[in-house]
């Protein structure tokens, strides 16, 4: 029988779904738990005829993929947690200058120094913009390592259809953790996106400027709204989620990434003991899954939301459910604690008594 | 028979100045304009604009340009040239974007030997937010941070970064000039025209530093200004070639 399966870690998956997606460029800097993916592209693009740059610190190589991508190539870095900080000014500048490009997060414990335990502490980063101005990212979060090889060409898709910074959120588990993943996957139609703003020399053309400085205050108003409405188009076409309830469940877990694992497990071992529990796990965080969880809500009046951090997501389900007759818990640990199953089943119980 | 000796170069847009009377910007704005002309590398250019008064340079400018953030223009400058390297690429960058908040950027990109040009404008001060002391800020010399001039216990000492810049084995070419006279001025564009030809050639590495003017800043007539580059400047800074 032929192997269809390879095995293969989160962050070697997130390398080499990058290059499967058309990313020809990859620059980066040292920093656990994400050490493997900079390996990893380190030695693809080159096979690639790509180009790899291992920065001198997260500052350069953000601003390396401003670089890249400016000059119409699909462009990525990876780092985790207190590398993505300083990646901020970058996502800021790559915003304000309407450029495309994928950042994927690794996250770890937090804040400072932290620790390389998996963590999901950057969600209101990640969420909200993360550097200054008034900017959003789209945030997609993988939850195995067969799932990366789906969000990395819809990441760089993203990216270059709406000309945007797109954040892949990960954690620890996800870019440690091997999983068998079936080589069809591999199998990724690179779409071509037109890029007549790129900077390739003003041969045959005027002259292009790529900038984000509007002394003007109307002009800079006007870039504002720009952005603004494209936000608005993201959020329309964007969502995505998985979800698994009906009318029967008690409560519904809310979870992203790794954490909709031991979710799902939870669930699984709940219902041998007959208690009914609803799945949702957004993919997308930004834009979030709203409506749809507002929909459920109808029906189902109990969220418990699962995170490994301070309540954070935790806002977003109860700014989507928001009504006097709906009740919504949180159980996060912090500083790189996974909740157990059993203390997740626990918290259920105890909520549901 | 008319003979025109004199001509705005096609990389110069026709539009008014925003720079301050006497400063320096407007001229190696124009030598740069005038070596890129003579070397027919206009439509093959890719300039990275500082944060700075020079941030505007695209308003002179007439080829493709962008603007990095504070410091960053040869992290920029590097991936466009990896990706691009049919292209020329130069960077232009002030004392504080480069010898300051961008001193790393600076030093690697000249460590790894990037095939790029930096066009280094030392005017000793922070011109944009007000007249603050720049790490090229010479030891005496009042700015609004150094109300009595510079002093090295309590403000550090000036950063010579040619000097500095010069052990590095992916440096090809490092050259001081100034603006003082119109000789200088002359040796500032043979400098840069070696300098944007290194690129061509591939030879690594080039870094043109011009001793420019500030009289808003510095307090000074535009020709005392001159004088004071040419008689107190040069001795922080001599000019020359350094590699």
């Amino acid at each position: 029988m032929a192997n269809n399966r390879v095995l293969i870690s989160g962050n070697e998956a997130f390398g080499e779904a990058a290059i499967l997606s058309g990313c020809r460029l990859y620059a980066g800097y040292p920093i656990t738990p994400q050490n493997e993916l900079t390996q990893y592209m380190s030695r693809r693009m080159l096979e690639e005829d790509g180009v790899f740059i291992q920065a001198e610190s997260e500052l350069a190589s953000i601003n390396m993929v401003f670089g890249g991508s400016l000059s119409g190539v699909r462009s990525m870095t990876s780092s985790s947690s207190p590398g993505i900080s300083l990646m901020q000014e970058g996502i800021s500048y790559l915003a304000g200058c309407e450029l495309p490009a994928v950042i994927v997060n690794v996250m770890r414990g937090g804040p400072g120094l932290g620790n390389i335990a998996p963590s999901q502490a950057d969600y209101f980063q990640s969420t909200r913009g993360g550097g200054h101005g008034d900017y959003r990212t789209p945030v997609l979060a993988p939850s195995s390592v067969a799932e990366i090889f789906k969000i990395m060409p819809k990441a760089f898709d993203i990216a270059d259809k709406y000309r945007t910074p797109v954040i892949v959120l990960g954690d620890g588990i996800l870019g440690q953790m091997m999983e068998p993943v079936d080589k069809s996957l591999f199998n990724i139609e690179v779409k071509e996106y037109s890029k007549p703003w790129a900077l390739k020399g003003c041969k045959d053309r005027e002259p292009q400027l790529i900038k984000s400085l509007y002394l003007a205050s109307y002009e800079l108003e006007e870039l504002n709204l720009r952005l603004q409405g494209r936000y608005e188009e993201i959020a329309e076409e964007e969502v995505s989620f998985q979800s698994n309830t009906s009318k029967e469940d008690e409560l519904v877990v809310v979870a992203y990434g790794s954490m909709a694992r031991v979710a799902a497990g939870v669930i699984r071992k709940l219902k041998k003991e007959g208690i009914d529990v609803g799945f949702f796990r957004p993919i997308t965080l930004w834009p979030y899954p709203s409506k749809e969880l507002k929909e459920i809500s109808k029906n189902i009046k109990k969220f418990l939301v699962l995170e490994m951090s301070s309540p954070q997501m935790f806002e977003d389900v109860k700014l989507a459910v928001c009504s006097s007759d709906v009740r919504v818990d949180a159980l996060g640990r912090m500083g790189g604690v996974i909740p157990t199953e059993d203390e997740v089943i626990e918290k259920i119980k105890s909520i549901l008594k | 028979m008319k003979k025109i000796i004199y001509t705005r170069p096609k990389s110069l847009r026709e539009v008014r100045t925003h720079y301050c009377p006497g400063c320096g910007h407007g001229i190696i704005h124009r030598l740069v304009a005038e070596v890129i002309d003579e070397l027919g590398l206009r439509e093959k250019t890719i300039a990275i604009a500082p944060v700075g008064c020079a941030v505007l340079a695209y308003n002179y400018w007439n080829f493709d340009t962008t603007e990095a953030a504070h410091g960053r223009p040869l992290a920029v400058a590097t991936a466009i040239k990896r990706v691009q390297p049919d292209k020329f690429v130069f960077t232009y960058q002030g004392d504080g974007d480069l010898a300051a908040i961008g001193t790393n950027e600076t030093i690697h990109a000249a460590c790894r030997g990037e095939n790029l040009t930096v066009v280094f404008v030392n005017n000793g001060v922070y011109g944009m937010t007000g007249g603050q002391m720049a790490p090229t800020t010479a030891l005496g010399q009042k700015t609004t941070t150094t109300i009595n001039g510079r002093e090295s216990k309590i403000h550090g000492n000036p950063l010579p970064l040619l000097e500095m810049l010069k052990v590095l084995d992916g440096v090809c070419y490092l050259e001081r000039r100034s603006l003082f006279s119109p000789p200088e001025i002359k040796k500032a564009k043979d400098a840069l025209r070696e300098a944007f030809n290194n690129q061509i050639e591939e030879k690594g590495f080039s870094m043109v530093e011009i001793l420019s003017p500030c009289p808003t800043y510095t307090k000074m007539t535009p020709v005392d200004n001159l004088k004071w580059i040419e008689k107190e400047t040069t001795k922080t800074y001599p000019l020359g070639r350094v590699k």
